[in-house]
C-alpha cells in the first residue's frame, strides 16, 4: 500500500481496514491529525484527501492507497503558511488547540470551493467540535482568509 | 561557573530515549538552551545575543497562561518582549530546585492570581541585579541609572550597556530583599492585547500533546475498566487476539484490563475482542432515579453541616411570607478534546513520564508510588493538553500507565484512554439537588434565606480530605459567601455521596450554584414586581465586595442596553457572581419558538478580575467559557443505569457546534486593586442569566438542567 503524504510518498504493509488516522500516527508519526471520538463526529483527525476533507479515525487506509493526503504538518507551502493559517493566527483562534488542525483543512477545503463563503456556508461546512469554544473568532478569521485571498488574486 | 553547561544539564538529562525525543521536538519549545546563555535567577536567563528565556513553571490547556505569565515577567525585568523565548520547567526541575517554581498545577484559575507577585518579584530582581551590574561597572550610584528594553542607561553621561553584556556580572550579585513592583499603570507589556506565545506551533501542527509522545520502540495501550464503577476483573480470556498482529501483552490489573500493541488501533480493536468477566459488586443495582431519592432524602435530613449561620434564620422563616423551590444540576463529564493520556518508561531504578497532566509535580508523587521508585529519580514531562477542564488534575491515568509499564521493563508505553473509556470513567461534576427557602418582607425583600445542599462531595470523596465542620466548600459555593444584605442566612450541606467517581470540572461548585442562587434571585424580584437588575442593585451592600459586583452589573447592564426596548417576543436575563478571586455577571437576550426552540440574540458577559493582563486572551476564556456552559446547559447530562454510565461519545453526549455559536460580546473592566483568575469563573452567570431571560420569554421557571429535558433545543444562530 503506498501513501502520498505531503508530497511525500510511503509504503506501507498493513491491515487494510486500519484506519487512515492510525496509519499516519503510529505507523508514520504524523502526528497532527489527532483522535477525538473514533466515530467520525468530532472531526480532529480531519485530513485532505485529494483535497476533501475527511474523518481519519473512520477512513480505511485502503481507500487512500495511492492518494494524496495533505495533514496539518503539510499545508504550508514551503515554509510560507497558508491564508487560513495565517489568518488563525492573526486572529489567536486557538486555545488549547487540539481541534484545530481539523478546523484548519476544513476551512482550507471550504475556502477552495466558496472562496467568498456566507456564515451559513461557513455553518454548513465547520462541523467540527471545538470544546474551548473558538467558533467566534473560527468565524472572523475563515472571512478574513477570504478577503485575503481575494486582495491578492 | 560555566551556567551553560549547568543549564543543560539540568533540563536536558537524557537518556537516549528521551533524547531522541528531543530531537523528535516534543519537548515544548525544542531547543530549551542556548549555548552561551547565563540565568540570572531561576525564571530568567539572558542570552549574549541579547534574547532573553522566561520560565514558565505551570501547564497550558488553552488558559494562555504560558503567555500571560511570563508576561508579569518581562514587565518588571524592562525587556523587549520580542525578543522573549518562554522555556516550559519540568516537575523534576522544581523538586530538585527544592520547590523554586512554587506550585505547578493549572487548576482553580489560578496561575496569576496565586504566582503574580513572586513571579513579577523574579523579574523586577533580576533587573534591579543589572541596573546594579552596569553600576559598579561605571562606578556610579543605581539610582543614577535605569533599565529601558533591556538595557541599562546612565541617565547623566548616556552611557549604555545591554542584558547580555551585564548578565554574567549580574547574576553572581546578591539578591536584594527590597524588591519594588511597578504600578499597573505604567506597564508596558501586561495589560496589552498580546499575541500568544504558542499559537503559531499549533496552526503548524508543531506542538506535541500527550497524545504525540513518540519514543523509540514505544508500545500502545489501550484499557477497558469496570463498566460499573468499583468492579474488578474476575477473568480474562484473550485467546482469540493473541496471536493477532502487534499484539504484546494483556494485562489485567482487576480494575483494569490492558491490551498492549505496537499501534494504539491494533491495541483497542483486540480489547474488544478479549472476554472479560466482571464482577460488578452492589453497585451494579444503583440508577439515576434511585440515586435521585437520595438526594431528596437529603433535602430534610436532619443534623446537616452548617456552612453559614447569620441570625436565626429557621425562626425569621415561620414567621415570614415564605417562597420556595428546588433546583437540581446534573452530573456532568469533562469531554476534553484529547482523551487521558501518559506515557511511561520504567528502565531499571529510574522512571519517565510524558502526561498530558494538569499537576506535574502530582504525577510524579503519583508516579513514584505506584512503582515505589524514589521521587528523585523520576522525570515528569507535562506535554501540551488538548483540553483539561480540571479532568487532568488528578492522576488515574497516570498511575495506570505506570502500573502497565512496570509489566514491561525498558520500553516505554503510551496509555491513551478511547472516547468511551474517557466519557464512562471521568471523575464527573457532581450532581446537586438544592432546596432555597426565602422569607420576604412587605417590601419584597428576603429577610430570611436557608439553602439546603444535597450533593455528593469532591473533597471527601475524590481528595479524601477530611472535611472542615463537614462541609465541602465547593459543594456551598456562592451561597455560603452570597453577598446580598439578608441578616437571615443559613446554608446547611447533606452530603450524599454515591459511588460514581467525581471532581473538579471548570467552575466546579461555581458551575452549577449561581445558577441555583441567581435564578432564585429572579424569582424574588419577579415576586416583588420589581426590575431584576434594580432589585439586585438594591439588595447589594455598600461594602467592597459588593461594589464590585455592583461594577461589573453596572458595566454589563450598560453594555447590554439594558431597560432599553427589545424586539417583540425578545427578552432578557440578568445575573452576577463572584468566583475565583474575580467578578462577573451576565445579560441574555432570547426568543422562544411554540416547538421550544430558543434562540439566543445576544449574550453580553463581562469580568473585573482586578488586572487585566492579557486582555485578548481574557476575552478569549470568555466566549470559551460561554460554549462550555451553553453546551452543558442545553445538552449535558451524565445518567446512571444498572451502575454504569449510559452516555459513551459524541453521538449521545452533544457538544455545541459552530452553527449554533450566538453573539457574544464581553466587557472586561479590571478595577484594580485585586487579582483575580479569568479561566472559569465567567462561566458562572451563564446559566442564570439564561435561564431568567427564558423565564422572562416564557413565563416557565426552569429548576432543573439540561433544557433538553424541558423540551427546549439551541435553534441555530
Amino acid at each position: 500500500m503506498k501513501l502520498l503524504v505531503n508530497g511525500k510518498s510511503h509504503t506501507l504493509d498493513i491491515e487494510p481496514e486500519m484506519p487512515l488516522l492510525w496509519a499516519l500516527r503510529d505507523e508514520l508519526d504524523i502526528k497532527g491529525p489527532k483522535y477525538g471520538c473514533g466515530i467520525a463526529q468530532c472531526g480532529s483527525c480531519t485530513v485532505l484527501l485529494n483535497g476533501e476533507p475527511v474523518r481519519s479515525c473512520s477512513y480505511p487506509v485502503s481507500s487512500a492507497d495511492g492518494q494524496q493526503v495533505v495533514s496539518i504538518e503539510g499545508l504550508a507551502d514551503k515554509g510560507k503558511l497558508h491564508a487560513v493559517q495565517q489568518a488563525w493566527i492573526d486572529h489567536q483562534v486557538p486555545q488549547c488547540g487540539y481541534c484545530q488542525g481539523g478546523q484548519i483543512l476544513a476551512a482550507v477545503a471550504l475556502l477552495k470551493k466558496k472562496p467568498k463563503p456566507t456564515d451559513q456556508d461557513i455553518d454548513a461546512a465547520m462541523t467540527n467540535i471545538c470544546r474551548c469554544g473558538t467558533y467566534a473568532r473560527m468565524r472572523t478569521a475563515i472571512h478574513a482568509a477570504a478577503r485575503q485571498a481575494g486582495g491578492k488574486s | 561557573m560555566n551556567s551553560t553547561h549547568l543549564n543543560r544539564r539540568l533540563f536536558l538529562q537524557v537518556n537516549t530515549a528521551s533524547a531522541a525525543a528531543l530531537s523528535l521536538g516534543f519537548l515544548w519549545p525544542q531547543d530549551s538552551m542556548a549555548s552561551n546563555s547565563t540565568e540570572v535567577n531561576a525564571w530568567i536567563e539572558i542570552n549574549a545575543d541579547e534574547s532573553v528565556v522566561i520560565r514558565y513553571a505551570r501547564t497550558e490547556m488553552g488558559q494562555g497562561s504560558r503567555t500571560s505569565a511570563p508576561m508579569l515577567i518581562a514587565e518588571e525585568l524592562e525587556v523587549d518582549w520580542k525578543k522573549v523565548r518562554v522555556v516550559d520547567v519540568p516537575a523534576h526541575e522544581n523538586l530538585r530546585r527544592k520547590r523554586a517554581y512554587g506550585d505547578m498545577a493549572s487548576v482553580g484559575s489560578r496561575t496569576i492570581r496565586m504566582s503574580q507577585e513572586y513571579m513579577r518579584k523574579a523579574g523586577a530582581a533580576a533587573r534591579i541585579m543589572l541596573i546594579e551590574a552596569a553600576a559598579q561597572r561605571w562606578n556610579v550610584a543605581p539610582g543614577e541609572c535605569k533599565a529601558v528594553l533591556g538595557q541599562v542607561i546612565h541617565s547623566a553621561s548616556g552611557k549604555k550597556l545591554s542584558y547580555g553584556q551585564l548578565a554574567a556580572d549580574a547574576a553572581k550579585l546578591t539578591p536584594p530583599k527590597d524588591i519594588p513592583l511597578k504600578d499597573p499603570k505604567t506597564w508596558t507589556i501586561a495589560g496589552k492585547p498580546l499575541p500568544r506565545v504558542d499559537i503559531t506551533d499549533i496552526v503548524t501542527g508543531k506542538i506535541r500533546y500527550g497524545v504525540d509522545v513518540q519514543l523509540p520502540g514505544m508500545l500502545h495501550a489501550a484499557i477497558a475498566q469496570s463498566p460499573v464503577f468499583g468492579g474488578k476483573a474476575k477473568s480474562v480470556d484473550s485467546s482469540k487476539i493473541d496471536s493477532r498482529r502487534g499484539i504484546v501483552k494483556v494485562i489485567n490489573l482487576g480494575e483494569f484490563v490492558a491490551v498492549v500493541a505496537d499501534n494504539w488501533w491494533r491495541a483497542k480493536e483486540a480489547l474488544r475482542d478479549v472476554s472479560i468477566d466482571w464482577d460488578n459488586g452492589k453497585n451494579a443495582a444503583v440508577n439515576s432515579a434511585s440515586m435521585m431519592q437520595y438526594y431528596r432524602d437529603g433535602l430534610t435530613q436532619s443534623e446537616p453541616a452548617v456552612a453559614r449561620n447569620d441570625g436565626n434564620t429557621l425562626a425569621a422563616l415561620a414567621s415570614a411570607k415564605v417562597i420556595e423551590a428546588d433546583y437540581y444540576t446534573p452530573y456532568l463529564a469533562h469531554a476534553t478534546m484529547e482523551p487521558m493520556v501518559c506515557t511511561a518508561l520504567l528502565d531499571g531504578d529510574k522512571l519517565d513520564i510524558w502526561a498530558s497532566t494538569q499537576n506535574p509535580e502530582s504525577t510524579l508523587t503519583a508516579a513514584a508510588s505506584t512503582a515505589d521508585v524514589a521521587q528523585e529519580n523520576i522525570r515528569v514531562f507535562a506535554m501540551q493538553m488538548g483540553g483539561g477542564l480540571g479532568r487532568k488534575s488528578p492522576q488515574d491515568f497516570t498511575r495506570q500507565a505506570v502500573a502497565i509499564a512496570m509489566q514491561l521493563p525498558g520500553k516505554p508505553v503510551k496509555l491513551m484512554w478511547s472516547r468511551e473509556e474517557d466519557m464512562q470513567h471521568d471523575l464527573y461534576r457532581p450532581a446537586s439537588l438544592v432546596r432555597v427557602r426565602a422569607g420576604m418582607d412587605d417590601s419584597g425583600k428576603p429577610q430570611a434565606l436557608h439553602i439546603r445542599v444535597s450533593a455528593p462531595s469532591i473533597f471527601s470523596q475524590l481528595l479524601r480530605m477530611p472535611l472542615q465542620n463537614g462541609v465541602d466548600q465547593q459543594a456551598v459555593a456562592c451561597f455560603n459567601d452570597h453577598p446580598y444584605a439578608i441578616p437571615n442566612t443559613l446554608v446547611d450541606f447533606a452530603m450524599r455521596s454515591t459511588h460514581v467517581p467525581v471532581g473538579f470540572w471548570r467552575t466546579v461548585g461555581h458551575s452549577q450554584n449561581p445558577f441555583v442562587r441567581e435564578c432564585f434571585l429572579d424569582e424574588l424580584a419577579h415576586a416583588a414586581k420589581q426590575d431584576p437588575l434594580a432589585y439586585r442593585l438594591a439588595l447589594l451592600p455598600d461594602n467592597e465586595k459588593a461594589n464590585r459586583d455592583k461594577g461589573i452589573l453596572q458595566a454589563v447592564a450598560k453594555a447590554a442596553d439594558w431597560g432599553k426596548p427589545l424586539p417583540s417576543g425578545v427578552h432578557r436575563g440578568i445575573a452576577s457572581v463572584d468566583g475565583y478571586g474575580s467578578w462577573t455577571a451576565c445579560v441574555c437576550e432570547v426568543s422562544v419558538n411554540a416547538r421550544g426552540e430558543v434562540k439566543i440574540h445576544r449574550i453580553v458577559i463581562g469580568i473585573d478580575p482586578g488586572y487585566a493582563v492579557n486582555p485578548d486572551n481574557i476575552q478569549a476564556q470568555l466566549q470559551g467559557s460561554v460554549v462550555h456552559g451553553l453546551t452543558a446547559i442545553f445538552w449535558g447530562e451524565i445518567t446512571v443505569k444498572d451502575g454504569r454510565v449510559e452516555q459513551s461519545n459524541f453521538h449521545d453526549h452533544r457538544m455545541m457546534r459552530m452553527n449554533e455559536m450566538p453573539k457574544v460580546e464581553t466587557v472586561i473592566a479590571p478595577s484594580g486593586g485585586f487579582w483575580g483568575g479569568v479561566g472559569e469563573p465567567a462561566q458562572a452567570p451563564l446559566a442564570p442569566a439564561l435561564g431568567n431571560a427564558l423565564f422572562a420569554a416564557t413565563g416557565k421557571r426552569i429548576r432543573s438542567l439540561p433544557l433538553k429535558n424541558h423540551g427546549l433545543s439551541l435553534s441555530k444562530a
